[in-house]
């Protein structure tokens, strides 16, 4: 682990001298355990999997040096860490847990109780492809599959932002008006293995960001007692819903609160989504996790040649940002969501469903009284494709974002889709219906 | 307090909270049952094992002696039955149907 602030130094002193804030070079995993080590949750639960394994190890040896008071509880299963955590945040713990892929699928069934108690977990979810086959690299399938389960999603491009975002998951998730679990994701390896030199804030300055948690309602308060989790049939099951649908559309309020609160202490400003240089771009990806560094880097170097290139940078999946999305792709021509999964719809992955449903019925070609085209999209709503990407850990390179690009731009220029597009690295596509194109980025056929 | 029936989502405790301790008792599951059990009077030793090995409490007693069973609790689990002693058998399971309209 590397070397990290300590309470109580000259450093930790000043906490408006940004200058005498630590920058320091930690891998995702160690940046992520070191948030975790900041905040000091009361409980942690967690069970160790590729690429998770070493938060939990990392977090194990501050319990043991006595860096935290932290409760740490050992578990046998994913299944028993969610369930220990749900236990403990109903017990009015602040808790957290950690896990990766087949992890979050054994854990299934608690995510759902966790989010339908309304209990503000916190959980780092190290990006990784579910078996089988047996792969621990990097691809979105394990978080993608758990998107409905009422858990907040925030998503990192790399070990800056996965730090960040622990930090502000926890007044997120406790914000009275929200109550919900959150998942910070991040790429497995890509991300949680690779160093970054970052800024990391003093731990007086975590704690104080993140308050003391006072919840409303505790198991183990003796002068309000409570029941958790109780049969709830047909008479209130549908009400408690609506009620969740409602948490989660005010974490969109919060999100952007929370992450202004945190600009104003750090500099680091983030949003429901990055848009990099849209406002005149003709073409964009859409992309989420370590990509969307791959893909400015590409959008940098289009725009050198004079092509109008853009990206959108997801980083909040749940709830899903459609009113933002619309207002940042509406007046685009072309548009490549980026899925690091396949949905197994066989008509386009899960984020390119969302992202395409969000442009549906965009005010666009109906011209207002002067017959001047009106709305987001004066020239209708974008050609919005699907390009999946990167399973079990295959590489994505600029020079596949770049033919990516190359597709969209033969669109802009009239090109139809034929059944196959090859600049090489897109294989054949998948036609599910005359207007969906789902193309296969560095597969072989 | 109390959720009141028919409440709308606004109004009820969020997460399915229960704030009001000690309410089972407005909870009568005694609509679950498909059988359930009939106490013979005449039969009972008034050995008392029905109302020990009853989950529900469903067993009445009264003054050291059981008087009957409350049906708006009882789920028809049939412990009752299964713990009188076989020489009493005041305790016998019947179907719902059977029981007609007094139920």
């Amino acid at each position: 682990m590397g070397e990290d602030v300590r309470p109580g130094t000259a450093e930790a002193a000043g906490r408006d001298d940004r200058a005498r804030r630590r920058r320091t070079a930690l891998t995702g995993n160690e940046a992520v355990a070191l948030a975790m080590r900041q905040v000091e949750p009361d409980v942690v639960a967690a069970y160790p999997i590729t690429p998770q394994t070493d938060i939990v190890q990392f977090f194990a040896s501050f319990v043991a040096d006595g860096r935290v008071k932290t409760e740490f509880v050992t578990v046998e299963s994913e299944h028993s860490a969610m369930s220990a955590v749900v236990g403990a945040s109903a017990a009015g713990a602040r808790a957290m847990t950690a896990t990766s892929a087949n992890g979050l699928a054994l854990m299934w069934e608690v995510l759902y109780i966790a989010s339908g108690s309304r209990l503000p977990i916190v959980m780092p979810v190290v990006n990784r492809a579910l078996s089988a086959p047996i792969n621990i690299h990097c691809d979105h399938s394990d978080a993608m599959g758990a998107r409905d389960s009422g858990w907040v999603q925030l998503w990192s491009e790399d070990a800056q932002e996965a730090y960040d975002n622990v930090i502000q998951a926890v007044r997120i998730a406790e914000d009275p008006r929200v109550l919900l679990p959150v998942m910070v994701c991040y790429d497995g390896f890509i991300i949680s293995h690779a160093l970054l030199n970052l800024e990391v804030l003093t731990d007086d300055e975590v704690k104080e960001f993140v308050g003391t948690y006072r919840p409303d309602r505790s198991l183990l308060d003796p002068d309000r007692p409570v029941t958790v989790g109780p049969l709830d049939l047909y008479d209130f099951y549908f009400e408690h819903k609506r009620q969740q649908a409602e948490a989660m559309a005010a974490a969109r309020e919060v999100i952007p609160e929370v992450a202004a609160a945190y600009a104003a202490l750090t500099g680091r400003s983030y949003g429901m989504m990055e848009a990099y240089r849209l406002a005149d771009a003709e073409a964009a990806v859409v992309v989420l996790g370590s990509a969307a560094g791959t893909a400015r880097f590409v959008v940098d170097r289009l725009r050198r040649e004079g092509r109008k290139a853009g990206l959108l940078k997801l980083r909040v999946f749940r709830p899903f940002p459609a009113s933002e999305m619309a207002e940042a792709l509406g007046g685009l021509r072309a548009v490549a969501v980026m899925d690091r999964c396949d949905g197994f719809s066989a008509a386009g992955g899960p984020v390119f469903n969302e992202v395409r449903s969000a442009l549906y019925g965009l005010d666009g070609v109906r011209p207002d009284a002067a017959g001047r085209p009106q709305g987001r999209a004066p020239n209708g709503p974008p050609l919005v494709v699907n390009v999946v990407y990167g399973l079990g850990g295959r590489d994505v390179d600029p020079e596949d974002i770049e033919a990516v690009f190359d597709l969209l731009f033969r669109r802009i220029e009239g090109e139809e889709p034929r059944g196959e597009d090859g600049a090489g690295v897109l294989s054949r596509s998948l036609r599910p219906s005359p207007n969906t194109e789902v193309h296969y980025l560095g597969v072989r056929e | 307090m109390t959720v009141r029936e028919g409440a709308g989502w606004k109004e009820i405790p969020r997460g399915g909270l229960i704030l009001e301790p000690g309410n089972a008792v407005a909870y009568e599951t005694g609509d679950w049952r498909t059988f359930r059990p009939v106490w013979h009077e005449d039969r009972c030793i008034q050995c008392l094992l029905c109302w020990v090995y009853c989950p529900d409490a469903a067993i009445e007693v009264k003054d050291g002696k059981v008087t009957g069973v409350d049906y708006r609790y009882c789920k028809g689990c049939g412990i009752c039955a299964t713990e009188c002693p076989d020489k009493a058998h005041a305790l016998e399971m019947i179907r719902e149907e059977e029981a007609g309209a007094d139920g």
